[in-house]
């Protein structure tokens, strides 16, 4: 195999569930996970003689992810019906956006390997989604119609994707953007992200493309990513033997890390679109746009820019904070808790990414799982600083407070925590710890500056870690040197 | 004779002062249907049940002095592809034979807020395909003037029954001349609105930028009733215009002097039969005599308006129909061999000639690489007929001509070539395309079948069509005589 002599070309085709109260063309809840089928009505069903009604607000998210894009936004954009047969479709089309799409010509910036690209956005267009089916062994297909009718954007980028690890980067930065405006929960594994992606692979240097593969039922960040090294495989190794990939749509099997052939081009689907007579086209004139503009917040990337230059917190940081609109805004709820947000910002940040989220990633949880508020997180690091716990003991206090929700203080106060630096205190323990461990003492004395740490420890361990280690240390050394 | 000959004002005298009560009317009602309908077919559905019942509960609120609506106590038929919750509705299709709707249409909501009580569903042209009938897929309705030919279509059920004097008023939808062109042929009043002026909520849509529902009514009087009741936006049609209803019945006034009346050239051509020439400008100079004025005009693009209308209906009526899949409602096939058979079965088994003709059509007219040469043309073409009318409404009122070519034709006469079939809605389709009102009223008789004249109006002057037509209803005798059944 000889991957390296080809390059790779990749556009994603990204589904995003706007999270509006009620459906895109009827006033049935969106609502994830009610019994099948108690969220439909006439008009999401397909009845004969229904018209769908556009819900403004699907237009308002739609227009709002688009200009986060940083797309052109449509003067007036209008709906055109997508015509295919198929049970999760009641209407048999699905009402969707052709000619006229809500924006164009966007872009975002991806960073990887520590380079950022730019990658453009052909189109961004709001269509409702389908019903679920569910194939059962006995009882026949299943077809639950509560997701018809809910408001997608779907998002299609340029063909500027050059390797799977772009491409995963591309849709965590499309998920932290979307997450920003609020417009979605994208969640992949409930369904409100969603990615097909179009791959080819061609000989290093050649203008041409080469014959894509549509890859379809990658249900995660990693598949994502998995499907597509796949696939940039097979191909290569197709090419390597001399032979021409297929046009073909492919299915990713995640249990056994292959692609499948699902259909070939010939069976691909004349969708005949046209406009739909039932809907009248959408203004989106430049009051609504202004007002729609003003409401979309401080996106990651200038959050990112942000935290680099006032709180000089590392580029790493920054990079994996800001990825996450909640992890951000504990950070910086955090921050307002603190007295010198300058200089503990650091610390903060390694609470988040240290026992945060290896707490989370433990339990498998989401940040919104936890009690955790940014007020108890600076509070928290004030203690430190404050010298009103040790960092040892911090940690233990952390950890009652994602699980309890308890303020620190309180934590502190309960379980008797707080740092002990009171001198005389300290210092009857030192006197006991040196009289107890002579064998060390002598050490100290000969020169080995290492023997001090163990007397340290040992003063730590008869305090239950709450010796103020500073003053340990100092009371210690005054006393071998004295 | 029937009570409804005493007219809308003479009926609501009568109830009011207790000579009078809905029961009795509604029963008259269903005994004309039950005595008429043996030869006419123009009921798919009739509810005795649900009409007595509404009739009891409209009698105790006369009682009870309550206040009451525009078209109280009046017995109506409304079109088989205007969804009523409970009540069958089969689009005269087989696909529907079983189908019970879970709503009621707006215009059905209207209709009883307005206190009239519907007594069944009618006949027509499956999925209002057809402009004689032929195509419902139970049987043909036959005109009440002569039994042995079509009453029109699609809506030829709701002209018909009317006709008849089966019920007092109806509804039909009119997507290329379905309520205008069997109105002609029936005899009687029938009224398409300006696209948008009704609301299309609960009409199963055939094409969705035509299709529109309006009353088929004995008098223009009638019409302009039944019109102020379903007309006005409803916030379910994102296609219904959101303007003021005027007052269409004190719009009756019978004066036209000074109206400027168009008369077009292309409507008075070749193909026309020439005693509904004759009629028509007969009808014209009666105009004249009660004080409009006329002049010849020419609508250019008229020649183009079939074509286009039958890509662009045919279009919408492809992606319409396909919710008609074997599925969810309606008839499925037994035992298909997997998916696509389940479609291809059901569809096969469940549509009519008529409409698999017009599905095919429409599918290819969309199709990738005939999409610009077909279905893209046919939309410039309907700019094109709008500004036609647009250009003529600059100096005129209305326009006036006749409604259908010829008068009623024999059943069975024009079934083995569809292009002749679709010629009989030459002169409404243009009008469908526009958008723009139009009526279809009695003017005359041509060897014992009625002629209907055609007045068009500009957008939402509806009130100018109905009092053109109800000075000229005024003026003559036409929409006195009645058929001999």
């Amino acid at each position: 195999m000889s991957t390296t002599s080809y390059e790779t070309v990749i556009g994603l085709e990204v589904h995003v569930e706007l999270h509006t109260k009620t459906k895109i063309f009827c006033g049935c809840s969106t609502e994830f996970g009610a019994p099948a089928n108690t969220h439909t009505c006439p008009v999401c069903l397909g009845h004969p003689g229904v018209l769908p009604v556009l819900n403004r607000q699907a237009v308002e998210y739609a227009v709002k992810a688009a200009m986060a894009l940083n797309c052109r936004i449509a003067d007036i954009s209008h709906f055109d019906r997508k015509n295919y047969f198929y049970p999760d479709s009641p209407k048999a089309y699905q009402i969707s956006q052709a000619a006229r799409p809500i924006g164009e010509h966007g872009w975002i910036d991806i960073e990887v390997g520590g380079k950022t690209k730019r990658i453009g956005i052909t189109r961004l267009h709001l269509e409702e989604d389908a019903g679920k089916l569910t194939h059962t062994s006995g009882f026949g297909s299943l077809v639950d119609f509560n997701r018809v009718g809910t408001p997608l954007v779907e998002i299609v980028s340029e063909p500027e994707i050059s390797s799977p690890e772009e491409a995963r980067a591309y849709l965590e930065k499309m998920r932290s953007i979307m997450q920003y405006c609020e417009v979605s929960d994208v969640k992949m594994e409930e369904g409100s992200l969603r990615c097909d992606a179009n791959i080819s692979i061609r000989p290093r240097g050649q203008a041409e493309f080469g014959i894509r593969a549509e890859l379809k039922n990658m249900n995660s960040f990693r598949g994502v990513q998995r499907g597509l090294e796949y696939e940039e495989v097979r191909q290569a190794e197709i090419l390597d033997e001399g032979g021409t990939v297929i046009q073909e749509t492919r299915r990713w099997d995640e249990g056994k890390g292959q692609t499948f052939s699902m259909r070939g081009k010939e069976e691909a689907h004349d969708y005949r679109y046209f406009p739909d007579p039932d809907l009248v086209p959408v203004e989106i004139g430049a009051d609504w746009q202004e007002r729609i503009r003003a409401g979309i917040p401080e996106l990651p990337d200038a959050r990112r820019a942000r935290y680099a230059s006032d709180y000089e917190l590392p580029a790493y940081d920054a990079q994996v904070i800001t990825s996450s609109k909640p992890l951000a805004d504990l950070f910086e709820e955090s921050l307002n808790h603190i007295q010198d947000a300058r200089s503990d910002a650091k610390s903060v940040s390694n609470w988040i990414m240290g026992d945060l989220l290896g707490y989370l990633n433990t339990n498998g949880l989401e940040l919104n799982a936890v009690p955790l508020t940014g007020q108890g997180l600076g509070e928290l690091v004030g203690l430190i600083g404050k010298g009103t716990v040790s960092s040892k003991i911090a940690k233990t206090v952390f950890k009652e407070m994602l699980e309890s929700g308890k303020r620190p203080q309180q934590i502190v106060e309960e379980q008797g925590l707080v740092q002990i630096s009171d001198e005389g205190a300290i210092k009857a323990i030192v006197v006991e710890v040196v009289a107890a461990n002579p064998q060390s003492v002598e050490d100290y004395r000969a020169g080995k500056d290492k023997a001090i740490g163990f007397l340290v420890g040992q003063v730590m361990k008869q305090s239950k870690g709450k010796a103020n280690p500073g003053l340990v240390n100092k009371l210690l050394v005054e006393l071998l040197k004295g | 004779m029937t009570l409804f000959d005493l007219g809308l004002r003479e009926i609501h005298n009568r109830l009011h002062a207790g000579e009078l009560s809905v029961t009795e009317l509604v029963k008259d009602s269903l005994q004309k249907i039950g005595e008429r309908d043996e030869k006419v077919k123009a009921f798919l559905t009739v509810d005795e049940e649900g009409a007595l019942a509404s009739a009891a509960r409209l009698d105790d609120k006369l009682a009870g002095g309550g206040e009451r609506g525009l078209l109280f106590g009046l017995p109506a038929g409304v079109k088989d592809n205007i969804v009523t919750e409970g009540l069958r509705t089969t689009c005269a299709s087989q696909f529907l034979r079983n189908f019970d709707p879970v709503y009621d249409a707006t215009v059905v909501k209207k209709l009883r807020a307005a206190d009239s009580v519907t007594v069944g569903k009618l006949n027509m042209d499956e999925f209002a395909m057809g402009g004689s009938n032929e195509n419902s897929s139970f049987y043909p309705v036959r005109n009440p003037w002569n039994t042995d030919r079509v009453p029109g279509g699609s809506s030829g059920g709701s002209a018909a029954a009317v006709a008849a004097g089966e019920v007092y008023f109806s509804l039909g939808s009119d997507t290329g001349g379905s309520i205008r062109q069997p109105a002609s042929y029936c005899g009687v009043v029938g009224l398409k609105p300006t696209y948008g002026l009704v609301s299309r909520f609960g009409l199963v849509a055939f094409a969705s930028s035509l299709d529109q529902i309006g009353p088929v009514t004995r008098t223009v009087e009638d019409s302009a009733y039944v019109l102020q009741a379903i007309a006005g936006h409803d916030d379910r049609d994102s296609t219904s215009a959101n303007v003021d209803v005027p007052d269409y019945v004190s719009s009756l006034t019978g004066d036209i002097k000074g109206l400027r009346i168009a008369v077009p050239a292309e409507y008075m051509g070749e193909g026309v039969d020439p005693q509904v020439k004759e009629s028509v400008m007969a009808a014209v100079r009666q105009l004249e005599s009660l004080g409009a004025t006329w002049e010849e005009v020419s609508l250019p693009h008229t020649e183009y308006a079939l074509a286009a209308y039958y890509l662009l209906s045919s279009s919408e009526a492809s992606s319409n129909l396909a919710r008609f899949d074997g599925v969810r409602y309606g008839v499925r096939a037994d035992n298909p061999d997997n998916l696509l058979d389940l479609y291809l079965k059901s569809r096969s088994e469940g549509f009519g000639d008529e409409v698999k003709r017009r599905i095919m059509l429409g599918t290819y007219a969309l199709s990738s690489g005939y999409y610009d040469a077909y279905y893209l043309k046919a939309q410039k073409v309907r700019t094109l007929i709008k500004r036609d009318f647009d250009n003529v409404f600059e100096k005129f009122d209305v326009i006036v001509g006749p409604t259908a070519p010829t008068t009623a034709f024999a059943i069975g006469s024009q079934t083995d070539d569809p292009l002749t079939m679709y010629l009989n809605d030459i002169l409404t389709i243009p009008v469908s395309l526009a958008g723009v009102p139009a009526i279809s009223i009695p003017c005359g008789f041509a060897d014992g079948m009625p002629v209907g004249l055609q007045i068009i109006g500009k957008p939402f002057d509806e009130q100018t069509v109905l009092r053109v037509s109800h000075a000229f209803e005024q003026s003559t005798d036409h929409h006195k005589r009645r058929p001999q059944l």
